[in-house]
């Protein structure tokens, strides 16, 4: 009954590699989307499917593969930057970086308790591989959306984590979708503050012809 | 029904500013509600309202002791804002307005959160409702201001969330049902699972402390504070980080309940002693007067941490602690605002004589600085006497120690900077740009009556208070 599930958050612990060697923008934008979306897919194969599931599913899905990535190519577009990624650790230290956390995340999840019913499930180590590949993106990468990708991956494990709280208590679930709303508010406050400035130039270029 | 309009008066009042069509006119709903919620805090203060035990909000003794402590501060901020905006009628206030407004229903919502998921929800909106006004002035360092504060807060609050669903995920393995309601957390108490309430405690307290700025998570606030406008310092300062301190309060109880109150005790004295000591370093090598008022507030959250830790009086003192902190740091923000708008600068490099340029906001700093360096007969003297009694009291006299000491650093800090530029010879520059500006009663009299506030604290608590924050203690510590 585990093995769907597991695949899946196998495929997302691979991706969280494929997201620490990516040197350019629109692949690492690219691997947080897939990465959503295979997320997304999960709770739709656990044991039990009921309304608040398949809630948690849809939007998250919509959230973190369609809405954000499509934010964050256009703050791409708007901000105009450069697509390589200038990382501050180099590609093949942040990639072992990844894989002793992927395995100190295997390590670490044997010793916590779990419910019988989650003992079969990779979804804390899953998590925490997740989350140690985001904090590993938002210190060690430069450039602002590779940051907020960053943060959508950590983001991605946080949610991994919840779905062991799905059935018994839904509600804490949906709110942690919210924590998308931060991700997009990082990349709409990159898009605004580009536009907000623009036009700040141009005001102030004009009061100085009125003074004149 | 009273506590519920706390939170829908404001937030009401949010989505009329954004409808509201003029930029001149709008402002006045920022004092309006403020007055009204101030008006209901205090009505619910002297009568309280009585608390469904299984209710997801209510205006419990917790949120009695602390609420209405906020909504004075957001009425000051508020009377003042009004003529800020005035000054600054070159930006639109649209968002500015409508946002402060959400912000204020969303403290009083957290405040009175009684459920784990609640809880996040409004600290999560706060944080995102915060996010433009720190930004209100637009320029590329408002803006990497901003950055860091999303980048840290974001960060914070996604540790608490993770630390809510470890506390969740600890109330099922001691056979709950999913009721993640404090009271119904506390009422399973030792059926807690002991490893997840602590892994839930780290990261909670890592989270939330984030948000109240305790170091070392506090690297967000010196940019926050410096680049947003004063009010906006006042309630992140006054409001937002109370809201945080509460809620690792309440989480605190739940550690408390499970049995590892001593682990969590300690772990705060720990953390808020650090925050004392790094407040105080950064204190004393800081020359910019705004960020000095960032490091001055961390010192404060390392008070109300080692308050929360020390249980008992301590916490009672803490609560004290955060009605002080409030009224002194609020005023404060206001009239160093008021000196940056003159002064058009904001290191001791460039500035100085403020004595003559703005005479009466120079006084109203030195005094600010008198009351959130402890001076008697401020509050904020009578409070950290009282925790430093808790910490002799309960035995630990090498928290003392290094509370005295930092105190005594921070205090040499904050007077080398506000003597500096509030004596010696005006700059020429200033003296112009100081004839844009005058001290109008609209920027001198909420700052000053928030000073007189913490003067009256100090002098004269009412009893009513101090049976709010015992009724508090009590709700925290039922056993003690």
């Amino acid at each position: 009954m585990n093995e769907i599930p597991n695949l899946l958050v196998g495929i997302a612990m691979g991706l969280n590699l494929l997201a620490l060697a990516s040197g350019r923008l629109p692949s690492l934008i690219r691997v947080a989307a897939v990465q959503g979306v295979v997320l997304g897919l999960i709770p739709l194969v656990m044991e039990r499917v009921d309304w608040p599931v398949v809630l948690v599913a849809v939007l998250s899905t919509a959230l973190k593969g369609v809405v954000i990535p499509g934010l964050l190519r256009r703050a791409m577009r708007v901000a105009n930057i450069d697509r390589d990624l200038a990382p501050l650790i180099g590609f093949i230290p942040s990639l072992l970086l990844g894989a002793a956390g992927a395995i100190a995340a295997v390590a670490l999840a044997r010793l916590v308790p779990l419910l019988p019913e989650h003992r079969g499930l990779l979804l804390v180590p899953g998590s925490l591989a997740s989350i140690l590949t985001g904090f590993v993106l938002l210190t060690c990468r430069s450039k602002a959306i590779s940051q907020v990708c960053g943060y959508l991956i950590l983001d991605n494990g946080i949610y991994l984590f919840g779905l062991l709280l799905i059935h018994a208590v839904p509600f804490m679930v949906e709110a942690g979708i919210l924590l998308d709303l931060t991700v997009a508010v990082f990349v709409i406050g990159i898009i605004v503050d580009r536009i907000q400035r623009a036009f700040d130039s141009l005001d102030t270029r004009k009061l100085t012809a009125l003074r004149e | 029904m009273r506590e519920l309009l706390l939170i829908a008066i404001p937030l009401l009042a949010a989505c009329l500013a954004a409808v509201w069509p003029g930029d001149r006119t709008r402002p006045w709903l920022l004092p309006a509600t403020g007055l009204v919620h101030s008006a209901l805090a205090f009505w619910l203060l002297i009568v309280p309202p009585q608390v469904a035990p299984g209710a997801w909000v209510g205006f419990d003794p917790l949120a009695r002791a602390v609420l209405p402590a906020v909504s004075l501060l957001f009425l000051a901020c508020a009377t003042y804002g009004f003529t800020y905006l005035r000054l600054r009628a070159e930006r639109r206030n649209r968002v500015f307005v409508a946002l402060m407004l959400a912000a204020l229903g969303l403290m009083s919502l957290a405040h009175q959160a009684r459920h784990l998921g609640v809880l996040w929800i409004a600290t999560e909106g706060l944080t995102l409702t915060t996010v433009p006004l720190i930004h209100f002035n637009g320029t590329p360092r408002a803006f990497e201001a901003t950055w860091k504060y999303l980048l840290v807060g974001g960060t914070g609050i996604a540790l608490s969330l993770l630390g809510s669903f470890c506390l969740g995920y600890a109330s099922l393995q001691g056979g709950g049902v999913g009721n993640l309601t404090f009271a119904a957390l506390i009422a399973q108490g030792a059926g807690l699972s002991r490893v997840w309430v602590l892994i839930a405690w780290v990261l909670i307290l890592a989270g939330y402390g984030t948000k109240m700025g305790l170091a070392p998570m506090h690297t967000w606030k010196p940019d926050a504070y410096g680049e947003a406008p004063g009010i906006v310092g006042a309630m992140l300062a006054g409001g937002v980080t109370t809201v945080a301190f509460t809620a690792i309060l309440r989480v605190r109880a739940v550690v408390d309940a499970a049995g590892e109150g001593a682990t969590a005790g300690r772990t705060l004295v720990a953390i808020g002693l650090f925050s004392m000591v790094v407040a105080a370093l950064f204190l004393l090598a800081t020359r910019d007067f705004k960020r000095m008022l960032a490091y001055s507030s961390v010192e404060q959250m390392g008070i109300l941490s080692i308050g929360a830790g020390l249980g008992g009086i301590g916490t009672w003192a803490a609560l004290f602690h955060v009605w002080n902190n409030s009224m002194a740091k609020g005023s404060l923000f206001l009239s160093t605002g008021n000196i940056r708008r003159i002064a058009g600068a904001r290191t001791v490099d460039k500035v100085s004589g403020m004595a003559f340029l703005a005479p009466r906001s120079a006084a109203l700093f030195v005094a600010g600085l008198f009351a959130i360096a402890a001076c008697p007969p401020f509050g904020l003297f009578f409070s950290e006497i009282l925790v430093l009694k808790a910490a002799i009291g309960g035995g630990h006299r090498a928290v003392a120690a290094v509370f005295l000491g930092s105190a005594l650093f921070a205090f040499f800090g904050l007077t080398r900077l506000v003597f500096a530029i509030v004596n010696g010879r005006p700059r020429t520059a200033a003296k112009i740009a100081g004839r844009r500006f005058r001290e109008t009663a609209g920027v001198t009299v909420p700052p000053l009556i928030l000073l007189g506030i913490s003067l009256w604290l100090g002098l004269a608590a009412p009893a009513v208070l101090h049976e709010a924050w015992t009724a508090a203690v009590t709700q925290l510590f039922p056993a003690q």
